[in-house]
């Protein structure tokens, strides 16, 4: 989080604050977590929010939706689940003598994939083709999905029972993947006196018209990355790879979805250019999926993160 | 950032040009007719108020009208619109009413490029260290315009000085080395126009009077001296210049003929010294009497004045020796002494008589002294001797009684030659100044002297000074001690007190050590200090190819440092450098991976007195660096320099 925005430096007002601050009322107490997740969306990535049952992460994507006036619709993913029930498929209509196509759940502009890791890799290879092509090809004919598309996925940890962990080639689809954590004291009992957030979802009204996504995403791209910064991204992707603690670096596409995100970041906190401080703010999610620990594979930790962005000096 | 000449002229950029106009031709006014002076600055006046009021530039018609008028106004004062004087007046002129047509960026171009040609044609005036150091001066600002015109427009003029001072700085290696090794040529570079020796001063080859007496108002340098050895006796120091034989009753002549050489014995050691004469237009070396060793090129006429091949033109260095004692011509040609012996026919019938008077049965020894005694008595020495009548002498020596040194001298020549002693006048300088400061001996205008020669048998050629009889301390001292109290004098002789003197002393020493060794670095010294460097024998082709390697290795050695200091001399991240050093002298350290932003923040909890300026200077740093904003490293150079230190 970006502790301190001086004036000189945040030249317009800075927009989606009406988002940021009505989603902070309904999850309390992930300000960060909503604002990474918001600026992954702005960069055009996928999310993936990974914590046990129970800690929000169905209510932030629902927020999220409903805040930027996008159309929203949800798999719920389980062991049987097939790629046809998200793809959707076509029934022969008698009276017309005809196939008839039926768009499955994907088809939508912010698909929340419950437990994606709880369906087979078949499955969940579907949905990951999606995100990637933006399209879906059923029974030989490519249909393209709406603009614009966004996979917010949430998974239980890999320990749980009765999951497939996703594979690192389709890890590194999702630009962030986020882990909300249990809410501070305060959050947790301004929660259990206010009741389920739940309930207060349906209060929402849209921000923003979901028309003017693809231009605000234009201008986050746009957000001037100076050489110096440029320098920055590539030695800490460069860092990644020297450093003892992780079991391979991070790749080319990795240092992209880097500076995306960090523009993304940047731009939300209405400046014009990124700072080294924006890249900080993003690497732990955009880098921590993205990294085995060389420690027998498992996960990198969040301290593993915090070194590597002490060994590299800011240019 | 466009440059296209043709672009209209950035009002902004005028007042350098103003500024630049003033710089370059105002020194001209010195010896510039007035009205010359007069119309240049009106023009530059003019166009200064045109572009305080903001309003349009005279159409070119009239500027057409004013070229003309000013060129046949150079031609009627000139004669001519070639040569120096009159060359330079056009280009002062011309300079000046281009600021009034300063329209396009080409304009300034024009203006520019005239300014810089203009610099070099004060050295056809002046190489004095003054000149000098305006002339760099005007040269930084003519740079410094140059940056305004083609650089960023919104740098503040400090900035644009800096750099410009920075790239004429950056010129002075490459300046030496051409100083250095360009082949010097002797004598000027290039010939000078004929009329850059008017106004001649230093003596003439004839006395009339009031002649040296004129010469000795001024307090200009003629020539300075250095012994070998020590400085002899002051009244001992005769300078010769011509020996004036013919007399018409009013003005002194030489002899134009060429009579047989010299016959010296010298009867003292001879003392050497280095002589460097300033230009007299003139072919006398102004030798010590009475000259012995002489530079290849000079030589010595009957009369014993040492002259040089060629007219000096310029400032020249001299090394000669000199015996103090010496007989001149005992056996002389009698065609020089009947020479000597002639007067006009009649007039100055008192004299003449005075002097038949002396002549019965008395030996020329007597006389002489008779003279002298004569002189010694009621005669007054002044600068400002009254008017005398159609006989001179006469009226001289029997009225008024005053008079300076060419009057006691032609007087007394005129005194022998009736009483039947061959006797003539000798110009030249007496005594001198001694510069303790640089041991020089200094002889200015002001010692203009003129003394008698008499022949004697078996003596020869012997000097007599009869100002010395009027006023020993003209010759002992020197002229300001010889002129009673308040008569005027020129200034430099006046200056007596301790502090003024001093001063001075140093002011002239230094002006003679650029004078010998910047001006009189001369192909001889050249040859030397290439010698030295194991380059003896150096002709041009050599030179030329020291100088091309000098200059070669010299920008690819600047060059070297620039690529060299290219990674940290990014002004951005230097003066970042510079706001951390300061923080860490207030014991606050800053770990490499740590953002601007935090360290701000931490600053903020460790130094709350450092956090307002820290914080400018982080934005600005932000801007500058990360930012695609190319006008936050001013802001950033002024927030470093708020930093409290």
């Amino acid at each position: 989080m970006l502790k301190n925005t001086f004036p000189g430096l945040a030249a317009r007002p800075r927009p989606f604050e009406t988002i940021l601050e009505q989603a902070g009322r309904i999850i309390l107490g992930k300000d960060h977590e909503i604002r990474l997740a918001l600026a992954c969306l702005l960069a055009g990535g996928h999310l993936l929010i990974e914590d046990l049952p129970g800690m929000g992460k169905t209510t932030l994507s629902h927020t999220l939706a409903r805040l930027l006036g996008l159309e929203f619709s949800r798999i719920q993913f389980t062991s049987d689940l097939l790629p046809a029930d998200i793809t959707g498929v076509s029934i022969f209509e008698r009276e017309k003598s005809e196939f008839h196509f039926l768009p499955g759940p994907v088809f939508a502009q912010l698909v929340l994939a419950d437990e994606i890791n709880r369906a087979t890799p078949k499955t969940q290879s579907a949905l990951l083709e999606a995100m990637e092509e933006g399209q879906v090809t059923v029974e030989g004919r490519t249909r393209p999905l709406p603009m614009p598309f966004f996979v917010v996925a949430t998974q239980n940890p890999a320990y749980q029972v009765g999951t497939f962990a996703l594979p690192e080639s389709q890890l590194d689809r999702f630009l962030m993947r986020i882990e909300l954590g249990y809410p501070d004291r305060a959050a947790e009992r301004a929660l259990l006196v206010g009741g389920g957030q739940r309930a207060r979802l349906d209060e929402l009204t849209p921000v923003l018209d979901a028309k003017n996504l693809p231009a605000w995403q234009g201008e986050v791209a746009a957000t001037h990355a100076a050489g110096p910064l440029i320098d920055y991204v590539q030695a800490l992707v460069e860092a990644s790879r020297r450093a003892p603690a992780f079991l391979h670096g991070l790749s080319p596409r990795a240092g992209l979805a880097l500076l995306a995100a960090a523009r993304s970041w940047a731009w939300l906190a209405g400046r014009e250019m990124v700072l080294p401080d924006d890249v900080q703010a993003v690497l732990p999610a955009v880098a921590r999926h993205r990294l085995r620990s060389a420690q027998g594979g498992a996960q990198t930790r969040a301290e593993d993160i915090a070194a590597l962005i002490r060994s590299v000096a800011i240019p | 950032m466009s440059t296209a000449v043709d672009q209209p002229l950035d009002r902004r950029t005028v007042p350098w040009l103003l500024a630049t106009a003033l710089l370059t031709t105002a020194p001209h006014a010195v010896h510039q007719p007035i009205w010359l002076s007069s119309l240049a600055g009106f023009m530059l006046t003019w166009a200064s108020w045109l572009w305080w009021k903001d309003e349009r530039l005279p159409n070119r018609r009239l500027l057409t009208l004013i070229v003309a008028i000013a060129c046949i106004g150079i031609l009627a004062e000139f004669r001519t619109l070639f040569g120096r004087d009159a060359g330079v007046a056009l280009l002062v002129v011309l300079m000046n009413m281009k600021l009034l047509e300063l329209r396009s960026r080409r304009d300034a171009m024009v203006a520019i490029t005239l300014g810089y040609f203009l610099l070099l044609t004060h050295y056809l005036y002046s190489q004095t260290i003054p000149t000098a150091l305006w002339l760099f001066v005007a040269m930084w600002l003519l740079t410094a315009t140059l940056i305004r015109l083609h650089g960023n427009r919104n740098d503040s003029p400090d900035e644009t000085l800096r750099h410009a001072g920075l790239l004429c700085l950056q010129a002075i290696p490459f300046m030496l080395v051409l100083y250095l090794l360009f082949p010097r040529i002797s004598g000027p570079l290039w010939g000078l126009p004929s009329d850059a020796h008017a106004g001649t001063t230093g003596l003439s080859d004839t006395m009339s009077p009031g002649s040296v007496a004129q010469l000795a108002q001024s307090g200009e340098i003629a020539f300075r001296v250095r012994f070998d050895g020590k400085l002899p006796a002051k009244q001992k120091l005769y300078w010769r210049g011509p020996v004036m034989e013919q007399f018409d009753g009013a003005a002194w002549r030489p002899f134009p003929g060429h009579p047989p050489p010299p016959r010296l014995e010298r009867l003292s050691p001879p003392i050497a010294y280095e002589s460097t004469l300033e230009a007299h237009h003139q072919r006398w070396l102004l030798a010590l009497d009475a000259p012995d060793a002489l530079p290849a090129g000079a030589s010595l006429n009957a009369t014993l004045t040492a002259s040089n091949r060629q007219v000096l033109d310029q400032r020249q260095r001299f090394r000669m020796s000199a015996s103090l004692d010496y007989r001149f011509n005992v056996g002389e040609d009698q065609g020089v002494l009947h020479r000597n012996l002639a007067l006009p026919a009649g007039g100055n019938p008192k004299t003449r008589a005075l002097a038949e008077q002396w002549r019965q049965d008395n030996p020329p020894e007597a006389i002489i002294g008779k003279a002298l005694a004569l002189f010694a008595g009621d005669f007054t020495y002044t600068l400002q001797p009254p008017p005398l009548d159609r006989d001179g002498i006469d009226d001289f020596l029997f009225r008024t009684r005053r008079g300076f040194c060419e009057h006691y001298a032609a007087a007394f020549v005129v005194l022998m030659r009736a009483a039947g002693i061959p006797a003539r006048v000798v110009g030249g300088y007496q005594g001198g100044e001694y510069n303790p400061l640089d041991g020089y001996l200094v002889v200015r205008q002001s010692d203009a002297h003129a003394w008698a020669e008499v022949w004697l048998q078996g003596k020869g050629w012997v000097r007599v000074d009869p100002t010395a009889a009027v006023s020993p301390a003209r010759v002992e001292a020197g002229i300001a001690d010889a002129l009673p109290f308040g008569e005027p004098l020129p200034a430099l002789v006046h200056w007596r007190a301790g502090w003024i003197r001093t001063l001075r002393y140093r002011w002239e020493a230094i002006n003679n050590a650029w004078n010998q060794e910047v001006l009189g670095y001369d192909p001889q010294r050249q040859r030397e200090l290439l010698a030295r460097f194991g380059l003896p024998d150096a002709d041009w082709r050599s030179l030329a190819l020291a100088l091309g390697i000098a200059c070669g290795l010299l920008a690819a050695g600047l060059t070297a440092w620039a690529l060299y200091r290219r990674p940290v001399g990014d002004p951005v991240l230097r003066l970042w450098h510079k706001a951390l050093r300061q923080l860490t002298r207030s014991k606050v350290d800053c770990a490499p991976w740590e953002t601007p932003l935090e360290l701000a923040q931490r600053v903020r909890a460790q130094c709350p007195e450092l956090a307002e300026p820290f914080r400018r200077v982080v934005d600005a740093y932000l801007l500058a660096r990360y930012g695609s904003d190319n006008n936050s490293l001013k802001m950033l150079r002024d927030a470093v320099a708020q930093l409290p230190r």
